[in-house]
């Protein structure tokens, strides 16, 4: 390991409603790769969001090598030899990737407005030559593999001479021989300075890559220790280790036997594949995986929002068939989108017209006139039985706190009055003081005999919330956990586990028994 | 890997659909003709064909520069006017302020263009929707082009140029003669027809090759992507913009030409036409693909169809109707084919 590169100290970031970075820090030498982990929404991506110069920090600095810098924009931070690949891939799928690499800064021709084709893809095979990647700079981006085309930013970024190469979590989308040639890549990096910060949520991979790492909470910085001697269990200890958890309540008394809902060998393309699973009365059913695991895609095919390739639905051991979200409502199934905003309200409309919005039927009477004052009572209710914080039912949702447009959506599915809720992410976004309100809420209405599928990512909550947990990895159901049995280290577990026989397609290798029959 | 194999399938179908559209479109093009050589006997003539030729050029021209900003994924709904605008501007130059024709017609392409900048800057930095600020800008060409033609006689009323008989022949005259009329002495294209090829081989040149067009695809295809490359995306969206107007104000100046006047009431309605000749030629709505070839076969499938059905005595009222399903049509096949994939 190399000199200090890079000090980040102090910084602070807010966005509306979500204090993203308090006194966050961070250190990067020469020649390693620093580990950035933490829950999602610990703040890593923000804090080197900032570092990549795509946000402005509130406050706190940022010395490198030696000097205090300002990093205005992304062009800034490539200039100072700071790249950043992003979560989201950010090729442009049209070009080619020798064009994607140069694009901004293509070689020009014997005219300063012409492109000299020739070069730019000379150059890159150079470039993509000496990281022995095998590819035709001249194919279309859109034609390779995700991860190809993580090959191709490292690609781009190395081309910038790159001093700090910033990686956000880019094993999400990889198989085992691809990390592989990643981890590959990353070493030669090391070996020549590069200073690499490495986001990541795989902690069985931290060990194997990482020289140090630094742990962050709730946008604050934890502790950074050295991956050699660190335990993983001390890691996992770390990034959880709030306590405002405790005071949420346990785990409700034991749920009823009766299948409310149940689903049999699901299919979607990739996407889903052979999912099958039971939902009991009053049960609150975790979903837990990697982000793309396809949880959210089971839930959306569920909820009729997406079509299936096959599969069959049964609620109350009836066979139905959902086509659309309107049929899905009528069998007693609602679905709260982990992103609310887009999906979940009407961010123009007042509290009261959210609360309706899914069972208007309810509330016209046969011309299709809205009977205000029904809403109105419904609404009143809800704001009250949910504890929603709000000055008024006619106060626009886009006003209210992210923990209190959650508490509108459910108050709009309650509402509807289906059996079956399916919470995706409930309380991504939503500060942590709001966050055991929706628990204690989730746990009320299992109490009351709701069926509750919660997805989630954040292990803690999971094991909290869950009377049994599904983990879901690639598409497929990879195991199921009792309360009792369940760790954060046997989701991971499953929650990794790719196989590479599945590629054959037939007979989704499953653990516990979790297929149906 | 079978996650693998599959998308790649998927994007790369999704990439052939501009060649399969257009593919498509030719393929069309070709029936379209076929069909009503077969059903009149005047279809197929050469003064006929022409008709088409000359009939396209305006159009076509438009379209070229639609194709740019519905690459970035925007729209112009402004060419029209626009045209009308630039048009109105040279006959004032040249037959009110009685300029020589040259500057007439740099006049007219400075106006088209200043049009477009202004769109480009609207939208860029006023960050206001392109069918928002193109629709602004429709309507003020559409009043200062009324408003500008009424400057000499006090009434709108077209600007004629019978006094300047050589403006009139830049477009209708032909240089080609010499090298079509041995071949087919009936056949003389009038210069409009080789001033839209033109056009469009300088626009698959700007597309193709510059950095212009580089950015104009990057952009439609991941604008985020593009400016955290680093590029200045505000900047070269204007440029877009700006080079649709350069060929709304080449457009105008090539309408008055042939009709030997300026019409300041002409001109709504052309950018529908020419959004359709783009959509019809396979460039997608959603950005990032789309070429010039295409376009100009699609402005050809518009134009053959409105004279072939002109030609079977079919009213004007239901070429209109055609047209808008042929759109329709075009455009559905497209979202078949990504759905596919």
């Amino acid at each position: 390991m190399g000199d200090v590169l890079l000090k980040m100290e102090g910084i602070d970031k807010s966005f509306p409603g979500v204090h993203a970075l308090d006194k966050a820090q961070f250190e990067l030498r020469a020649g390693e790769v620093h580990t950035l982990v933490g829950e999602n929404g610990a703040g890593k991506s923000t804090l080197m969001k900032i570092l990549a110069g795509i946000y402005a920090k509130d406050a706190g600095t940022i010395l490198y090598q030696g000097k205090e810098i300002d990093i205005p924009n992304p062009r800034a931070a490539q200039l100072l030899g700071i790249s950043m690949i992003h979560q989201e891939l950010n090729l442009m799928p049209h070009l080619t990737l020798a064009q994607n690499v140069f694009v901004g800064r293509e070689p020009r021709g014997v005219l300063p407005f012409l492109l000299d084709e020739k070069k730019i893809n000379a150059q890159t095979q150079a470039l993509f030559d000496a990281m022995h990647l095998r590819l035709d700079p001249r194919t279309k981006a859109a034609q390779l593999t995700v991860a190809k085309q993580q090959m191709v930013e490292i690609a781009k970024a190395v081309s910038f001479n790159s001093q700090i190469l910033i990686m956000d979590e880019p094993t999400a989308a990889l198989t085992e021989s691809e990390i592989e040639e990643l981890f590959r890549i990353i070493r030669q990096f090391r070996e020549r300075g590069v200073g690499i910060v490495y986001i990541s949520h795989r902690l069985e991979e931290l060990k194997q890559i990482s020289d140090r790492i630094t742990v962050m909470r709730d946008g604050r910085y934890v502790d950074t220790v050295d991956a050699a001697t660190v335990s993983i269990d001390r890691i996992i200890s770390m990034m959880v280790g709030r306590t405002i958890y405790e005071s949420a309540p346990e785990v409700p008394e034991h749920p009823s036997e009766e299948i409310v809902l149940e689903v049999r060998g699901l299919n979607r393309g990739t996407a889903i594949r052979d999912v099958s699973f039971k939902l009991k009365k009053g049960e609150i059913l975790g979903f837990a995986g990697l982000m793309g695991a396809g949880r959210t895609e089971v839930a959306r095919a569920i909820f009729g929002a997406d079509a299936l390739d096959s599969g069959e639905i049964y609620v109350k051991g009836q066979k139905v068939d959902i086509k659309s979200p309107r049929d899905a409502v009528r069998h007693g199934i609602g679905y709260l989108s982990e992103d609310r905003k887009r999906y979940g309200l009407a961010l123009g409309l007042d509290v009261e017209a959210n609360i309706a919005l899914a069972s208007f039927d309810q509330f016209t009477n046969p011309v299709g006139i809205v009977k205000a004052e029904n809403t109105r009572q419904t609404a009143e209710y809800y704001v009250g039985a949910l504890a929603i914080k709000t000055p008024s039912i006619q106060q626009r949702v886009r006003n209210l706190s992210g923990g209190n447009q959650q508490k509108v959506v459910i108050g709009k599915w309650l509402t509807a009055d289906t059996d079956v809720l399916i919470f995706d992410e409930p309380t991504r976004g939503i500060d942590v003081g709001a966050k055991s309100e929706i628990y204690r809420l989730l746990n009320d209405l299992a109490a009351q005999g709701k069926s509750i599928i919660m997805i989630s990512s954040e292990l803690p909550e999971i094991l909290r919330m869950s009377h049994r947990i599904v983990v879901m990895c690639e598409g497929r159901i990879t195991g199921e956990l009792t309360a009792a049995e369940a760790t954060q280290e046997g989701i991971m577990r499953l929650a990794t586990q790719r196989s590479v026989m599945v590629a054959t397609d037939n007979a989704a290798p499953t653990v516990n028994g979790t297929t149906a029959e | 890997m079978a996650v693998a194999e599959s998308t790649v399938t998927t994007k790369r179908s999704v990439l052939q659909s501009s060649a399969a559209q257009k593919l498509l479109a030719f393929g069309a093009l070709i029936v379209i003709f076929l069909v009503f050589t077969l059903l009149s006997p005047y279809f197929a003539t050469a003064e006929n064909i022409i008709g088409i030729l000359l009939a396209t050029a305006v159009n076509g021209v438009l379209a070229l520069g639609v194709t740019f900003v519905i690459i970035t994924a925007g729209i112009d709904l402004s060419v029209g006017t626009v045209m009308t605008l630039s048009a109105v501007m040279t006959g004032l130059t040249i037959t009110v302020y009685g300029l020589p024709v040259p500057v007439g017609i740099l006049v007219g392409i400075l106006t088209g263009t200043s049009a477009g900048l202004i769109n480009g800057l609207v939208i860029s930095r006023m960050r206001i929707p392109p069918f928002i600020a193109t629709l602004g800008m429709m309507m003020i060409a559409r009043g200062l082009a009324l408003v500008l033609s009424t400057l000499e006689t006090g009434t709108v009323k077209p600007i004629y140029f019978n006094d300047t008989p050589e403006f009139r022949l830049i477009t209708m005259s032909s240089v080609l003669d010499p090298i079509i009329k041995p071949i087919a002495p009936n056949f003389s294209v009038p210069n409009a027809v080789f001033i839209m090829f033109l056009a469009a081989l300088v626009a698959a040149f700007i597309l193709g090759k510059t950095v212009l067009g580089r950015y104009t695809v990057a952009m439609g295809s991941n604008e985020e992507a593009t400016r955290l490359s680093g590029v200045n995306v505000a900047n070269w969206k204007t440029a877009v913009y700006a080079l649709g107007g350069v060929f709304s104000g080449l457009a105008g100046v090539m309408i008055a030409s042939r009709l030997n006047s300026a019409q300041p009431a002409l001109g709504a309605g052309y950018e529908l036409d020419a959004i359709a000749a783009v959509v019809i030629g396979g460039t997608s709505l959603s950005g990032g693909e789309g070429t010039i070839l295409g376009t100009i076969i699609g402005a050809f499938i518009i134009s053959t169809l409105t004279n072939g059905l002109r030609i079977m005595n079919v009213p004007q009222e239901w070429q209109f109707v055609v047209t808008g399903l042929i759109v329709i049509l075009a455009v559905y096949l497209d979202i078949l084919r990504r759905r596919r994939s």
